[in-house]
């Protein structure tokens, strides 16, 4: 099942801090944009020449003239897409975007949220502190940045703290205090994490030890498809698509023109997991989809983050 | 003001009955000459058949006036027909949403939407209502948003929230629903209230169903068909009212099988809700009688064989049991014996 797409133009940029751009998209022609829940991302295809890059990207809530707002840090591992959007695209560039879909939500049941933010994990946040705001819920973000210039929209929530708002800068030596935050709040309260793996690693270890239930601990773990050795996919139908260095597979098999599922492109959805028919290499697993178990016994594979040590591996496709 | 709706009762004479352009539109639910059960979902696109029941999201029916007259007296008698867990308001407003955009475009000639911002201007005509309300406010309505449209809506729903990997029934109404319980399943997930359901669980129908359902797309919606089958044309088979209707099953004679005896055929829809993460999921009953159903040779033969062949578990559950053999009998006269074509016969 793939996602149905809406042609968007961009129409505001701003550089907001070192390596990170806003990006304001509009419908054409005032098509207004479908309404979307806190914690959502959309899917971004980019086009340059022959290549596509598809790239998720958090909603962090809606511009003046109702359009999406999404923020894109241009990491130096970027496969280019990120690359593509900061030096290629500019006010008035058209792009296809997917519907809305959240993987991030906020458990409306909740009575108290708590919201842990790293980097540029700030940007599904922002959404959801409007909602919450709005639903006049009781909440903490903690927001962490190596540095205020590396920081997007560090300010303006320094300009917002107070009880419900903090944030911290690693470069003055702030760290959050998330041990003592977690050890005491209300029964029924969530927490939320976005940010680097490993801070998404410490947060969920920092909860376990502090002993929540992990039904009240939600993180955003959208991974980029890291690179590795290329390899061959052999189909159903015998035809054999090449996946470089630095592709991903699901993008060689779409650049080859196969119609393979996909919904969030970063690991977390399972809706590319495909049936591995045979393999004669080991397989790399990177999403955060299949259990331990399932990723042991080599069965199935997610095409948008994971990838084969080299060879050959045969798909149910 | 329009001959279209029929003036017809669902309770005590139930006069109740299809022309025949609506049995034409029934959505028959059997594809072979057999049933089980399947995750048999696909994408409720619009622009179905012109005429068919597919036509629109959201289908109005000659029956819909009388319908929501039947719902109106539910509720009545048992305001627990209709219940929202407090943190379903921004669901309820995604469902009056929904359902007056969809109602609004597929009907201009009954119902109109005008939209100014928040202010929201609806009208309908068959039922003769009319309300400006803003959009985001639940005291500007005279009901809380989902029952107010629901109110105004043929087919039961039930609006479920999406947390910990389940689907959690917390809000609805349900007036004409197949021996259900909106206030029994009220705060329940997606495996409890399908606890009841025999053989499903073994052969992993609602573990591939959820998993399904969890990755629902806005923008996608997606539906079946369930079926059972009604004595009299009663659109609130509720555990609540057993008492009233439950007797009915013994009431099935040989010469009363085609007036009395109805196929109930759920058209279930899914929808993400945009808002609220949630899902809405809408079951709207179509009752055929059986002297209505073997008008069309094809299915008079296909549900004479698809009853015959019920496993016993499923005859039960689907309250069948009792008046099976006498409904197969009547039919057997139908069922000529030669092969049907194979799809859903639908015209």
């Amino acid at each position: 099942m793939t996602a149905n797409m809406q042609r968007v133009r961009v129409a505001r940029v701003d550089d907001v801090a070192a390596g990170i751009k806003r990006f304001e998209l509009v419908g054409l022609a005032g098509q207004s944009l479908p309404m979307f829940s806190a914690g959502s991302h959309i899917v971004v295809t980019m086009r340059d020449k022959d290549q596509v890059w598809r790239n998720p990207y958090s909603i962090m809530g809606v511009s003046e003239d109702n359009g999406y707002v999404i923020s894109v840090h241009s990491s130096p591992e970027s496969r280019g897409g990120s690359r593509y959007m900061h030096t290629k695209v500019h006010v008035g560039s058209e792009l296809d975007i997917s519907e809305p879909v959240n993987l991030f939500p906020i458990v409306h049941t909740g009575r108290k949220h708590i919201l842990i933010a790293g980097g540029i994990g700030i940007t599904p946040m922002l959404a959801m502190l409007d909602e919450l705001k709005r639903d006049a819920s009781i909440f903490e973000l903690h927001y962490a940045v190596r540095s205020p210039e590396a920081g997007a929209y560090f300010s303006d929530l320094m300009s917002e703290t107070g009880r419900s708002i903090r944030v911290y800068s690693s470069d003055r030596g702030e760290r959050i205090p998330l041990a003592a935050i977690l050890s005491n709040q209300p029964l029924g309260t969530h927490v939320y994490v976005c940010g680097p793996q490993r801070m998404i690693d410490w947060a969920l270890e920092v909860a376990d030890r502090a002993g929540w239930p992990e039904e009240n601990v939600h993180c955003e773990r959208f991974s980029s498809a890291p690179p590795g050795k290329p390899f061959d996919v052999e189909l159903r139908n015998g035809t054999v698509v090449h996946v470089g260095e630095h592709q991903s597979m699901l993008e060689a098999l779409e650049h080859a023109g196969v119609d393979a599922p996909y919904l969030c492109r970063g690991g977390a959805c399972g809706q590319c997991v495909t049936r591995v028919i045979a393999s004669d290499s080991k397989l790399v697993h990177n999403d955060h989809y299949l259990t331990d178990e399932e990723k042991q016994a080599g069965e199935q594979i997610a095409t948008c983050v994971s990838r084969a040590d080299g060879g050959c591996i045969k798909l149910d496709l | 003001m329009n001959t279209f709706f029929k003036d017809e009762t669902f309770r005590d004479d139930f006069t109740f009955q299809n022309s025949p352009e609506a049995v034409a539109r029934f959505p028959f639910p059997y594809w072979e000459d057999k049933y089980m059960y399947s995750v048999n979902m696909e994408p409720h696109v619009k622009a179905g058949a012109p005429g068919s029941v597919y036509e629109f999201p959201i289908d109005i029916d000659e029956h819909y006036v009388s319908d929501m007259r039947d719902r109106a007296l539910v509720l009545a008698e048992d305001p627990l027909r209709c219940q929202a867990l407090p943190h379903m308001m921004s669901a309820q407003w995604d469902v009056l949403e929904l359902l007056m955009i969809s109602m609004a475009e597929a009907y201009p000639k009954h119902f109109t939407l005008n939209r100014h911002g928040d202010e929201w201007h609806w009208i309908n005509r068959p039922l003769r209502i009319e309300d400006k309300f803003r959009f985001g406010d639940a005291t500007t309505l005279p009901y809380e948003p989902m029952e107010y449209i629901t109110r105004q809506c043929q087919g039961d729903f039930s609006v479920l929230d999406q947390r910990e990997n389940n689907l959690w029934m917390d809000a609805g109404i349900a007036t004409s629903q197949a021996d259900w319980s909106l206030d029994f399943d009220i705060g329940m997930n997606f495996m409890e209230w399908h606890g009841p359901v025999p053989l499903a669980h073994e052969i992993g129908v609602f573990d591939r169903a959820l998993k399904f359902l969890l990755n629902l797309q806005q923008g996608k919606p997606v539906r079946r068909l369930n079926w059972t089958m009604t004595i009299n044309p009663r659109l609130d088979t509720s555990p609540e009212n057993y008492d009233k209707w439950g007797i009915d099953r013994c009431a099935v004679t040989p010469e009363n099988v085609g007036d009395k005896v109805h196929l109930r055929v759920e058209l279930q829809a899914l929808w993400r809700l945009p808002r609220s993460n949630a899902m809405l999921f809408s079951i709207r009953a179509y009752l055929l009688k059986m002297r209505e159903l073997v008008t069309n040779p094809d299915w008079a033969r296909r549900f004479h064989r698809v009853l015959k062949s019920l496993p016993p578990e499923l005859a039960d559950y689907k309250g069948l049991t009792r008046y099976r053999d006498a409904t197969v009998d009547w039919l057997a006269k139908y069922d000529d014996g030669k092969p049907t074509p194979t799809g859903f016969l639908l015209k």
